[in-house]
């Protein structure tokens, strides 16, 4: 059998015209040509909020030929705080994770910077609020994108009847919807007052004084309210202070008009407290109106969320953010980076909002006026001022401006709320103050 | 004349076929067969209990940023922080009460068990089961309805007869008092059925002894049953031990350590500092701790069972 020598000549001229054939033949994209991209996103309370996520997350990825995985982790249990922890200590895992508050500090060191894509969307949907500025930078890199889904105020939600009622405040028309709050006299003394006259006629306030996030939340914007820092910016401590001592002197004059059984209280009992009918008024997002517009229709009709009082030092309202955070492993970084910006387009950012019933709260400044706000009911406008339309407050963290990592030691032990519960319980002011300033310098350890 | 066979031809064996005839001796040898046979399980527990538990012990020396290795660090700071101090005295009042009234009531319900007919025996044996067959996170849930602060249902009871309201999580010794009553409830059966069989396994010719000399009741259980269940009570007690103290799920869904960290124990506080103070390597000291009160009480229990085991 004879075999065929390939000459000189034609193998150059065949190499010719296979390169020719593929400079020219027209690229085909496969279905999955850029990558994959695994993310575990925060699972939303409210049912069916996890669809519009879902499908914004979709669309991208079939423009940007990316094949996705989402998984939903529930922070009951804190499943989203042990996933946290276990892919930050296998360093392996999601290429997107959404971190609450404190998190995306905690592993700062493990996360890739978002600079470039968080200059882009600042100067498209507006300036962040102070909380996600501190939350989400260190040392100028910024750790995540502020994540819209989660994200929540933790405010006064009154009853509107009781309120009127026995308090002799009319919430509509203080905070009326579609205008600016008439706000000027709702201070810190109007409040102690309304929630003496709601305890005397059997409604009490639902301010918890436990150990939860609702709890800590609530004392961190009331001390705040009065200058009040356990430690301050720069990590000294400045637990010793008249700030400190008036808003330890309020909460035990408002302790009073408290149930009595506030200091068990978890993130779910104000939420019964305000569906059940026995209070005037709780700090929470729409969560607790949405559960009673389910349940107890007849008291969602006479809820309405409004602004926090003003303080000496100003009015600060408890925001709790989340993040989207890319893990500095990640294998697909510039998709993920892609995603980011494609959920923080405003339109997205609506969709995400609306499909959460009004729970969620973008962080940019020009995000704050969507329809869904005003229209949601009944009664209808009863959100209008949850995102804080006007600018009205500071929203904030409890244990902020201390540097994030003693912060987050100081919300998570709940100081705040123990040193109200000693110090209402009789405990010497000086004793309180000398336990607290004990804890902080606990917390400031490297 | 010699009993070896003369093989001139045979060519004399390789370290190939010695190796395979090692092997093969190897395999037939008991020792083995059973190492191979629990090789899986030895598996199971280098990679779930073995690796965890060196490996917390290398983050217990490591700084609160992971990145410094600082030796004995937290356990020394521990040592100047007055919760972990009240951790440390709430573990031991939480694990010792608990185990006590555990194998108490445990102990007595075994007895009214024993003394059951025959046929109506395995009915009781089921329904007394129940407790510690329901996942204790669930069961705790139901506890938590029962405690609820605002709407517990033991208060619209006692309410009734006038008693009340009892602030069951919101008061430091009451939510001890309920936190330590859901552990009892939970583990007495497993008391129950390990003294149970233990009864079943007394002679009954002691007690015909014992009642021939004139033994009254409690003499019997002093001298016969007691002495007869002394093993038993022992490892029941250390395991039970070791388990109270390792509890993690009633305190953290009936008070989450509140009020002012007073129900705190080491899962619950090791949780707090660890887990949602991101501060890993002092969780994982808070929790090493129990080792060596764990491991002091070991020893003298089973030094006591095998102490008996070389008398008798």
């Amino acid at each position: 059998m004879s075999r065929k020598k390939l000459s000189r000549r034609e193998f150059v001229a065949a190499t010719a015209l296979s390169s020719a054939a593929l400079v020219t033949a027209p690229y085909i994209r496969g279905a999955y040509a850029a990558g994959t991209l695994s993310i575990g996103f925060w699972d939303h309370w409210v049912p069916g909020a996890n669809k519009a996520s879902t499908e914004l997350v979709n669309e991208w990825a079939a423009k940007e030929k990316v094949e996705v995985t989402i998984d939903y982790i529930p922070s009951q249990g804190n499943k989203n705080l042990l996933t946290i922890a276990a892919e930050a200590q296998a360093k392996s895992g999601h290429d997107i994770l959404q971190m609450p508050t404190w998190w995306p500090h905690a592993h700062a060191e493990l996360l890739e910077p978002v600079n470039d894509i968080m200059d882009q969307l600042v100067k498209q949907n507006g300036k962040v609020n102070g909380t996600v500025n501190y939350l989400g930078q260190a040392n100028g890199k910024w750790l995540g994108v502020p994540a819209s889904v989660g994200s929540q105020i933790k405010g006064p939600c009154s009853r509107i009847d009781l309120m009127k009622k026995h308090a002799g405040i009319d919430v509509q028309e203080m905070y009326p919807a579609g205008s600016p709050p008439k706000d000027e006299n709702w201070t810190l003394d109007t409040f102690l007052k309304a929630a003496e006259a709601c305890h005397k006629a059997g409604v009490p306030f639902g301010i918890g004084l436990g150990e939860t996030s609702d709890n800590v939340d609530t004392a961190g914007a009331i001390f705040q309210s009065y200058g009040a820092e356990l430690v301050d910016a720069k990590g000294n401590l400045t637990v010793k202070t008249d700030a400190v001592r008036q808003s330890l002197e309020f909460y035990k004059k408002l302790i009073a008009f408290l149930p009595p059984d506030v200091s068990a209280w978890d993130d779910a009992s104000n939420n019964k407290w305000l569906v059940s009918g026995k209070g005037a008024m709780i700090m929470n997002p729409p969560s607790a109106w949405a559960v009673a517009k389910r349940d107890a229709p007849q008291i969602a009709e006479q809820c309405w969320t409004h602004g926090f009082p003003a303080g000496p030092k100003g009015r600060f309202a408890p925001y709790l953010p989340f993040f989207w955070n890319i893990w500095a492993f990640s294998k697909n970084k510039a998709a993920a980076k892609s995603l980011l910006v494609h959920l923080s387009q405003p339109a997205s950012v609506e969709k995400m909002v609306v499909a959460s019933g009004g729970y969620d709260l973008p962080a940019y400044e020009n995000l704050t006026k969507l329809k869904v706000w005003e229209e949601e009911g009944p009664p209808k406008g009863t959100l209008f001022s949850y995102p804080d339309p006007y600018h009205r407050q500071t929203l904030s963290i409890a244990a902020s401006p201390a540097p994030p990592k003693v912060a987050q030691q100081i919300y998570a032990q709940a100081t705040l709320t123990k040193m109200c519960l000693r110090f209402a319980q009789g405990e010497a002011m000086e004793k309180t103050l000398a336990w607290a300033e004990g804890e902080c310098e606990g917390f400031m350890r490297s | 004349m010699a009993d070896v066979a003369l093989h001139p031809n045979r060519v004399p064996a390789t370290k190939a076929t010695r190796r395979r005839n090692g092997l093969h001796n190897a395999l037939r040898r008991k020792s083995t067969v059973a190492f191979l046979m629990t090789l899986p399980l030895i598996l199971l527990v280098a990679a779930f209990v073995i690796y965890p538990a060196l490996y917390s012990l290398h983050l217990a020396t490591l700084n609160k940023s992971m990145t410094k290795f600082i030796g004995l660090g937290n356990f020394e700071f521990l040592f100047k922080r007055d919760t972990f101090w009240l951790v440390v005295k709430q573990s031991c009042i939480f694990a010792i009460s608990a185990v006590i009234f555990k194998a108490l009531i445990g102990f007595i319900v075994a007895h009214f068990v024993h003394n059951v007919p025959a046929n109506k025996q395995r009915r009781w044996r089921g329904m007394l089961l129940v407790p510690w067959v329901i996942p204790p996170a669930m069961s705790t849930l139901a506890w938590l309805w029962l405690f609820d602060p605002s709407y517990s249902a033991f208060n619209y009871t006692l309410s009734f007869f006038g008693i009340g309201p009892i602030p069951w999580t919101g008061d430091a010794n009451w939510a001890r008092f309920s936190v330590i009553l859901v552990n009892v409830w939970y583990g007495a059966p497993f008391f129950m059925i390990m003294y149970l069989a233990a009864l079943k396994s007394v002679p009954e010719q002691l007690y015909e002894a014992a009642a021939i000399d004139g033994a009254n009741w409690w003499q019997r259980i002093w001298y016969v049953t007691l002495p007869m269940m002394r093993n038993i009570i022992a490892i029941t007690t250390l395991f039970s031990l070791i388990v109270t103290f390792a509890n993690f799920d009633i305190v953290r869904i009936l008070t989450a350590g509140g009020p002012l960290d007073h129900t705190h124990i080491f899962a619950t506080w090791a949780f707090r500092v660890g887990i949602e103070g991101s501060d890993i390597p002092l969780g994982a000291s808070v929790s090493l701790f129990m080792v060596p009160i764990l491991a002091v009480a070991a020893i003298f229990i089973l030094r006591d069972i095998s102490k008996r085991g070389n008398e008798a």
